[in-house]
């Protein structure tokens, strides 16, 4: 595709990554805001989990900013982990936080990562520890140990009950996320991490290699330059069916 | 042995992501000489059976009873897991829409076996073993993959798929079936559906007109709403759009917003980020309205007018106006 041009690893196993910097992906830089507004409506604490290499630890940060206070890094060596062993990992340490805490009333994820799109981690996660879970969150409501969550199906919106302690998977569109303040930039810096070193396992699917999609296409053809290319433009407009 | 598909159907039609779904079952079926067999939950109308026989399929069952007149995720899981092992099926394959996923995920979780999304081609290696090509990064990747698994769980790139009768219609036997369930599996359903009064919906639309950060302000976008309106389509934004506050997210194209399938998508000041560019790989013509003459838009349309769309619009909703 165009848009941007993504260099393989000369393996063809990975993407390189020298060159490029990293975010919060659209999904779940909203699962964040999320659950800060959420916390800051009905109190509570907001803990981030992230699992990836060592730079993944600016994310947690730009989460911290965000309101997050706890910070969860489960670090990798740079291998990809597929969504059974992620899930797996998600749970132990949930599973350990919720020994010592009591249990998150609500564990929110993006719906899909926009690189593998898997679409399961939060509901693999939800199985693992017996909860109930809606994905495509648009909007969640809070009441009586109960969450309504709306998500949109085929032109309407569709509205689930759910008991809590619950699981969701929201979508971009869900709040706008807040840009962080400074002084929460700055108390992100000095927020302590709690990192430790899941075991990595194969999955079932075994990749064998990583290409850039040929494309045939030729650039676009030419109408014109400013308003002297509108009546091409209408012209085109009719011949496509689009004008009468 | 056969390949199972998940079909979404309203009684008298079934949704194109899930034909291009059964087109990329029957293929892989046919590397392995297995059938096509296909689920679908509630009644079937005449419509979809005929539309199934196009589609190759050998044997449907639709799934009945009481628990499924609302949707719920963990009940159509079950089901499919239930007639994946009566069949029995090598793979089970659904269209890569919203529920299509979320059913086949629900499907991981319960049976513990792993579930490929965005795939679009599949070919049968050896029992246990399917080999895959599916999208990375919205298509802006290939990923080559073998998948062992007693029943492979796919899903299908909407977009890397074309709908494709079979080269010969089949008879297709119908056996209803219902799945065991327990109260589990009821827990999570639509407790409520409201439908919108949308008028043209940006994933439906015909036409789409699109507008981004060229548009230069939240009352800019007054003069493309009224050429939307005068097409007879839809307004859809970039990201940069929704992320100004200048319209709401629900008008957003692309890999996190709306995916559209439109005949014309004119593209106003947008440069086409990769992830803007993902949600309208199905539109069948662009016209792209851009200063820049190296935006990567300028490389996806096939056409392109270059000039400032505060100037060129106007233009063209008069005009269009004047042949009235």
């Amino acid at each position: 595709m165009v848009g941007a041009t993504i260099l393989i690893t000369p393996d063809g196993q990975d993407i390189d990554t020298r060159h490029l910097g990293f975010t919060i992906s659209p999904h779940e830089e909203c699962a964040v805001e999320e659950a800060v507004r959420i916390v800051e409506s009905h109190g509570g604490t907001v803990s981030v989990l992230t699992l990836g290499p060592s730079e993944a630890v600016e994310q947690l940060r730009d989460a911290a900013a965000t309101g997050a206070s706890q910070l969860i890094h489960l670090k990798t060596d740079g291998r990809e982990w597929d969504p059974i062993t992620t899930a797996q990992a998600i749970v132990e340490s949930v599973r350990a936080r919720e020994a010592a805490a009591g249990p998150y009333d609500l564990i929110l994820f993006g719906n899909e990562a926009p690189d593998s799109g898997d679409y399961q981690v939060a509901i693999r996660v939800a199985h693992l520890l017996s909860r109930d879970c809606v994905s495509g969150a648009k909007h969640i409501e809070l009441s009586d140990a109960r969450a309504r969550v709306r998500r949109e199906h085929r032109g309407g919106d569709e509205f689930f009950e759910l008991d809590l302690p619950a699981v969701v998977s929201v979508k971009e569109g869900i709040n706008l996320p807040r840009y962080p303040s400074l002084p929460g930039r700055m108390r992100a810096k000095k927020a302590a991490i709690d990192v430790s070193e899941p075991r990595w396992r194969a999955g079932a699917l075994h990749k064998e290699r990583l290409s850039v999609p040929r494309t045939t296409r030729e650039r676009a053809e030419l109408l014109g330059t400013g308003v002297a290319a509108v009546p091409a433009l209408v012209e085109l407009l009719v011949t496509l069916g689009v004008l009468g | 042995m056969s390949v199972l598909c998940l079909v979404e159907h309203d009684g008298d039609g079934v949704g194109e992501a899930s034909l291009r779904a059964l087109s990329f079952a029957r293929r892989l079926a046919a590397t392995s000489d297995e059938g096509l067999a296909a689920l679908c939950v509630g009644e079937p109308g005449d419509q979809t059976v005929r539309i199934l026989a196009d589609y190759g399929v050998d044997e449907l069952h639709p799934v009945a009873g009481s628990a499924f007149e609302s949707f719920a995720p963990v009940a159509w899981a079950r089901a499919v897991l239930e007639l994946a092992a009566a069949l029995p099926a090598t793979a089970v394959v659904a269209a890569g829409t919203d529920r299509g996923n979320e059913v086949m995920a629900h499907a991981g979780a319960l049976s513990g076996l792993t579930m490929v999304a965005n795939c679009f081609e599949a070919t049968r290696v050896d029992e246990g073993c399917v080999h895959l090509t599916r999208q990375r990064w919205a298509g802006s990747l290939i990923e080559e993959a073998r998948l062992e698994s007693t029943t492979a769980l796919l899903t299908v790139a909407f977009d890397g798929v074309a709908a494709e009768p079979a080269f010969q219609p089949s008879d297709v036997r119908v056996h209803g079936f219902t799945p065991t369930l327990n109260e589990q599996d009821l827990r999570v359903q639509v407790a409520e559906f409201r439908a919108r009064d949308a008028g043209v919906s940006l994933a439906d639309a015909r036409v789409v007109v699109g507008g981004g950060r060229g548009v230069g302000s939240a009352e800019g976008f007054t003069i493309i709403e009224e050429l939307a309106g005068l097409l007879g389509g839809a307004v859809g934004v970039s990201r940069a759009v929704t992320s100004l506050g200048w319209r709401s997210h629900s008008q957003q194209v692309g890999q996190t917003g709306t995916r559209i399938a439109p005949d014309l998508y004119l593209v106003c000041g947008i440069s086409g980020a990769t992830q803007h560019l993902a949600g309208c790989q199905s539109a069948k013509h662009v016209v792209a309205i851009n200063t820049d003459p190296d935006a990567p838009i300028i490389m996806r349309a096939d056409y392109a007018v270059i000039g400032d769309l505060n100037e060129i619009i106007p233009a063209l909703v008069n005009a269009i106006r004047a042949r009235a």
